[in-house]
């Protein structure tokens, strides 16, 4: 599944990273880094920690087919 | 029927039947294209990219990808809507037809439009001497398959990086580089790292944390030659100080050149510092007067704002290319009482030594900074720039929460020095000079540039004989 965070809005707060450990991690305090192409089997957890985004700034691909890129 | 009926059909015919090109299958032009169906355009839409890719994001490419843990194929945007768009990526746009409405392109089709959205970007200003440039183990960064072929090269363990530049993503690379723990020598022209962006006051902190994390760090010096082996792989490089330095991996992070020399011969205000607009994204022709059917958007965009004197700012932002692509998209099939401007305020991140460094305005439009909040010597602070008692810019080091202060500020014109914050107050608070290089001085362009009142940019437009 694609993801992309905006990170100009991203502050850090860091509430998406204990949700989806593996996707998302703290680079130092405040520099978060991503993956923005995790395994389709992480969906629910990437969904939850863009939920809990304060400023959501977490976008994920609206396209339920894999790579449509029409 | 009255006027209002009769431009209301003429909007709806467009809107189902009409033929919108976009050039450049990048952030920009993704955002655009999703706009366009967001705001009923139900028409043809073409998508061009020289790209063999999908549309995808570069700010991972000198950080996760370079770092090995994301594949540089791996950043693909995720998509907001279905755009139902015939596209054309894999071959270069090479001529625009203004009179017969047609894009032509590299493989010899001509593509029709009523509407056109530029957004082709820039590229990596390539190394200066093309038979060095091409040596073995010789880079530059830009796109998905540069940073695929640059990670290799770092994997594969390299004794010695040399990166050439240490504006923010010629840091950056040196940050991973450390993170790798490969040994890393940065030149850079200027006294220190991202001064054209943030000035000498906050270079030098960015050159302490370089040195602090390994970084050999070498200022006020320009590589004069590489040089490379029997194979063709570059072994050494010669410096304006009088010093080798042996090499296997050479970065040239020397900013980037805007994609225009397709457009050369339209007779569109275009020239090294992009394509100019005015503040609807609507693209000016060589004469200053404004087309009805030209948009531009993201890198290479260049519209006067009112923040900055009406200057035309040329933006190479990520979210400029969001906002503007989406401003663009929506003039694009709107009445001229419906167009919106595309007034951003600009606004960028880097993440470098564990650092994450944001800013918003624009720095070099100021010639004074103060540290507002926070600490230099632990680097968690806050900054802001002044011009003539105005606040223009601020800056943050692991201080992100406050950047929307500053930005507020910002947009009202607020004074310079801004008032003490309520909380976590630096010492003093004394504005000193931010020491940004003379524009005239070649040194690492900033991403952000002020690129004067005339729209035609004669100035420093190259235009070739015609034969």
């Amino acid at each position: 599944m694609r993801i992309v965070i905006d990170l100009n809005r991203c502050q850090g707060y860091a509430q998406c990273v204990p949700l989806a450990p593996t996707v998302l991690k703290l680079n130092g305090e405040e520099a978060l880094m991503y993956n923005p192409n995790p395994d389709d089997s992480l969906r629910q957890h990437v969904l939850r920690a863009a939920a809990s985004c304060p400023v959501q700034a977490i976008l994920v691909d609206r396209l339920d087919e894999p790579g449509g890129k029409t | 029927m009255k006027k209002s009926a009769l431009v209301a059909d003429l909007v709806a015919e467009f809107k189902t039947n009409g033929q919108i090109v976009i050039v450049g299958a990048s952030l920009a032009g993704l955002r655009a294209a999703e706009a366009l169906r967001d705001e009923g355009f139900n028409g043809k839409l073409t998508i061009i990219g020289d790209e063999k890719h999908e549309p995808y994001d570069r700010p991972p490419l000198s950080k996760q990808v370079l770092k090995g843990w994301v594949r540089a194929d791996d950043t693909l945007l995720p998509r907001k809507r279905k755009v139902d768009a015939e596209w054309r990526l894999g071959v270069a746009a090479i001529g625009l037809d203004r009179i017969n409405k047609q894009v032509r392109l590299a493989n010899g089709d001509q593509v029709p439009f009523d509407r056109l959205l530029i957004a082709t970007g820039t590229r990596a200003r390539p190394w200066f001497n093309p038979k060095e440039a091409a040596l073995n183990g010789v880079f530059t960064l830009r796109t998905s398959d540069e940073a695929g072929r640059l990670q290799a090269a770092l994997a594969a363990k390299p004794g010695r990086v040399l990166i050439i530049g240490a504006g923010f993503i010629g840091s950056e690379m040196a940050s991973v580089c450390r993170e790798l723990g490969l040994a890393v020598t940065v030149a850079e022209r200027a006294e220190a790292p991202l001064v054209g962006a943030l000035g000498g006051v906050i270079g030098d902190i960015a050159a302490e944390m370089q040195r602090d994390h390994g970084v050999d760090l070498r200022t006020g010096v320009s590589v004069q030659s590489l040089e490379g082996d029997a194979k063709g792989h570059v072994r050494r490089a010669r410096l304006s100080d009088g010093t080798t330095l042996d090499v296997d991996v050479v970065v040239a992070s020397l900013g980037s050149v805007r994609n225009t020399e397709w457009l050369e011969g339209a007779g569109l205000a275009t020239g090294r510092w992009g394509v100019a607009c005015d503040a609807g994204c609507r693209v000016f022709d060589i004469n200053g007067v404004v087309t009805d059917s030209i948009f531009v958007a993201g890198d290479i965009a260049r519209a006067p704002h009112v923040l900055y004197e009406y200057q035309f700012l040329v933006l190479e932002h990520w979210d400029n290319a969001v906002f503007g692509g989406r401003v663009a998209a929506h003039n694009m099939v709107s009445v001229e009482a419906d167009r919106r401007p595309h007034l951003p305020l600009p606004a960028f991140w880097s993440a470098q030594f564990g650092v994450n460094i944001k800013g918003v305005g624009v720095g070099p439009f100021g010639d004074e900074i103060v540290i507002t909040q926070g600490s230099v010597k632990d680097r968690r602070f806050a900054a802001a720039y002044g011009r003539r008692g105005r606040i223009v810019a601020a800056v943050t080091f692991d201080h992100a929460k406050w950047l929307e202060y500053y930005g507020a500020m910002i947009e009202r014109s607020a004074p310079f020095p801004p008032p003490p914050p309520g909380f976590d107050q630096a010492n003093g608070m004394k504005p000193i000079p931010a020491r940004f290089p003379d524009p005239g001085v070649p040194t690492g362009l900033p991403d952000v540039v002020l690129t004067g009142h005339d729209p035609t940019d004669r100035g420093t437009e190259y235009r070739a004989r015609p034969r």
